[in-house]
């Protein structure tokens, strides 16, 4: 069983601001959801590895060379806050924190 | 009831396609009569999130022209008019980063609100390429996360057989409009089922090609490792010419896979003589309604009397399927969603403290289906509970592409109800996550494999449309392709149109 601090531990890791409501109603349907998905454990995988993804791919690689992508202007078109030829950012690192 | 009967725009693309290229009709006059259609069902259907009215009309003028000058031969789909779900970018910037005229993009999200994207999607790029009419974005569960099309930020979309009843998901506007008679065709994406079981529940088809045979590129993720888009059409033979357009590799998905691509349309010989065809005895699930029972087996029968070998085979750890889909998806979801952070693009809650940027911006932005799954996924991958959630689930990835491998090379193809029941009410399972989500419990195994799978229309149960899924192995959409067809001839369902398509 999840806790209600487990789920606003989990919420905080996945940088998602959920009200007191919220909580409540996801920490009743994850638990309901890990109890029907914790049938899993009763599979036998002891002689099984894991399958990231189905297809035979190895890494796939190309030449080192530059090529055009998209203009400056295209890709800050859409930031909420800019300055100049930036994304503007809220203050990461300040002395004393 | 006759073809002949109806409207132009509820025809397929291979009868339109005869007429545009014997100059009866022009690709102006299918556009108009779509666009008229999206205009007179927009409130009760609720189908298309932005609509490219137009850029529309000036291509299908630019197929026009191509097709007076007899550009039309080996072209099937110059100058047929599509929707593509709004999962996929479309181009709506120039170099200056300027509105272009161009169609937004919402993955039914409020968090990409005002988002327009830079780039093109590869499916527009080819679709475009192939002389198709882009029509607009088709409404969807908000980040193709849904069964029903009711976690769209932009209210449900309403099944045109039913308008009191959904028309599954996540990409049931694309299904519904070309149940509709909105669009000749239009793509979706699948990731548990989301394109065959809204095709089920529209009385569409819809193909779910091999992970890695159609370039995801610029299609907004979901879960990478499961994700496919394909086409939702009016007739097998339609679907081929879609997927041929698609088909191939693209060097920026690093995924996709580059191997031939085969001539669709030549695989349908129309002949299943001497086949095997599997049932998995594991496909029919508890709570499986009887007259969707029915009419799939009903189904089985017809493939039979065609000449086809009907063996029941057995897969069992399709029962994990769903626990199996439910840790890695939302894995999955949780990391491709953490892109969206107030900063880059879309939404921005405007916090002067960065973590009160993220959390603000993430709560306001995603609905409450998607929060649940980046949660889930948030938890499975946490310290302390990865091996015990993800690892295993990967782990019986393994044995369920392992029994997949084992059956089918013992049968050609397999065979199998797509969806549980026919659509049900609108509101009927939003309060209950996990019934939702066994909508998906006869199509998520396949996702997991990677395999290609359609769902073809196989009648009516109360009323409702049915699907019949044809599931192959890797690469092979061919045999899917041919199984679905020569089910589609004999049975005689292609014809049938939901009310909307005589009023």
């Amino acid at each position: 069983m999840i806790s209600r601090e487990d789920v606003e531990h989990v919420a905080t890791l996945a940088r998602l601001g959920l009200t007191d409501d919220e909580i409540d109603r996801m920490q009743g349907q994850l638990n309901r959801i890990l109890e029907a998905i914790g049938q899993l454990q009763s599979v036998d995988t002891s002689a099984v590895g894991p399958t990231a993804q189905v297809i035979a791919l190895e890494n796939v690689m190309r030449d080192d060379v530059s090529r055009p992508g998209l203009s400056r202007e295209a890709a800050l078109a859409n930031a909420p806050l800019r300055e100049g030829a930036h994304l503007r950012v809220p203050v990461v690192l300040e002395e004393g924190r | 009831m006759a073809t002949q009967a109806l409207p132009l725009v509820d025809r397929t693309i291979g009868e339109v396609g005869e007429l545009l290229r014997s100059r009866q009709v022009s690709s102006r006059e299918l556009t108009e009569g779509c666009l008229a259609r999206i205009d007179r069902d927009a409130e009760r259907l609720n189908t298309f999130l932005a609509v490219g009215r137009e850029r529309a009309l000036a291509a299908a003028d630019g197929a026009d022209r191509e097709l007076a000058d007899g550009g039309g031969a080996a072209r099937p789909l110059l100058g047929i008019p599509y929707a593509l779900k709004d999962i996929f970018v479309t181009r709506a910037l120039d170099d200056d980063g300027n509105p272009d005229g161009g169609l937004p993009t919402t993955a039914g999200s409020r968090i990409l609100e005002g988002y327009r994207s830079p780039y093109a999607s590869a499916a527009e790029e080819r679709l475009t390429a192939a002389g198709a009419v882009l029509l607009g974005k088709t409404n969807c569960d908000e980040f193709a996360m849904g069964s029903s099309n009711e976690n769209s930020a932009f209210g449900p979309v309403h099944n045109p057989w039913d308008e009191s009843t959904v028309p599954g998901g996540s990409s049931g506007g694309s299904s519904a409009a070309v149940a509709g008679g909105q669009a000749f065709f239009a793509l979706g994406t699948d990731t548990g089922g989301s394109i065959r079981q809204p095709a089920s529940l529209s009385g569409v088809i819809g193909l779910k090609p091999t992970y890695g045979r159609v370039s995801r590129y610029g299609m907004i993720a979901f879960a990478s490792s499961l994700d496919q888009c394909g086409p939702f059409t009016r007739s097998v033979h339609d679907c081929t010419h879609v997927l041929q357009a698609l088909a191939g590799h693209d060097a920026r998905d690093s995924t996709s896979v580059d191997i031939p691509v085969p001539d669709y349309a030549a695989a349908l010989t129309g002949d299943v003589r001497g086949m095997r065809l599997g049932v998995p005895r594991e496909y029919f699930v508890a709570g499986m309604e009887p007259g969707v029972e029915r009419a799939v087996r009903e189904a089985f029968a017809v493939l039979e009397r065609l000449g086809a070998e009907i063996v029941e085979v057995s897969l069992p750890s399709t029962d994990a399927g769903l626990a199996t889909y439910y840790i890695i998806a939302p894995a999955e979801a949780s990391a491709n969603l953490a892109r969206y952070d107030g900063v880059k693009y879309g939404l921005s809650a405007g916090e002067d403290d960065l973590l009160e940027n993220y959390l603000r911006t993430r709560g306001a932005g995603f609905g409450p289906e998607v929060k649940r799954r980046i949660m889930l996924g948030t938890y499975a991958l946490s310290a302390g509970y990865y091996d015990a959630y993800y690892v295993k689930a990967q782990q019986v990835r393994t044995l369920i592409k392992a029994e997949f491998d084992r059956v089918l090379a013992d049968v050609d193809a397999l065979l199998a109800p797509t969806s549980p029941s026919v659509a049900f009410a609108i509101g009927a399972k939003t309060e209950d996550p996990l019934l939702m989500y066994l909508n998906d419990a006869c199509t998520l195994p396949v996702n997991i494999a990677g395999l290609p799978g359609i769902s073809v229309p196989a009648g009516l149960a109360d009323g409702l449309p049915v699907g019949l899924q044809v599931i192959g192995r890797a690469f092979d959409e061919a045999t899917v392709l041919r199984v679905a067809d020569a089910y589609e001839r004999a049975a005689r369902f292609a014809d049938l149109r939901p009310p909307t398509a005589h009023d």
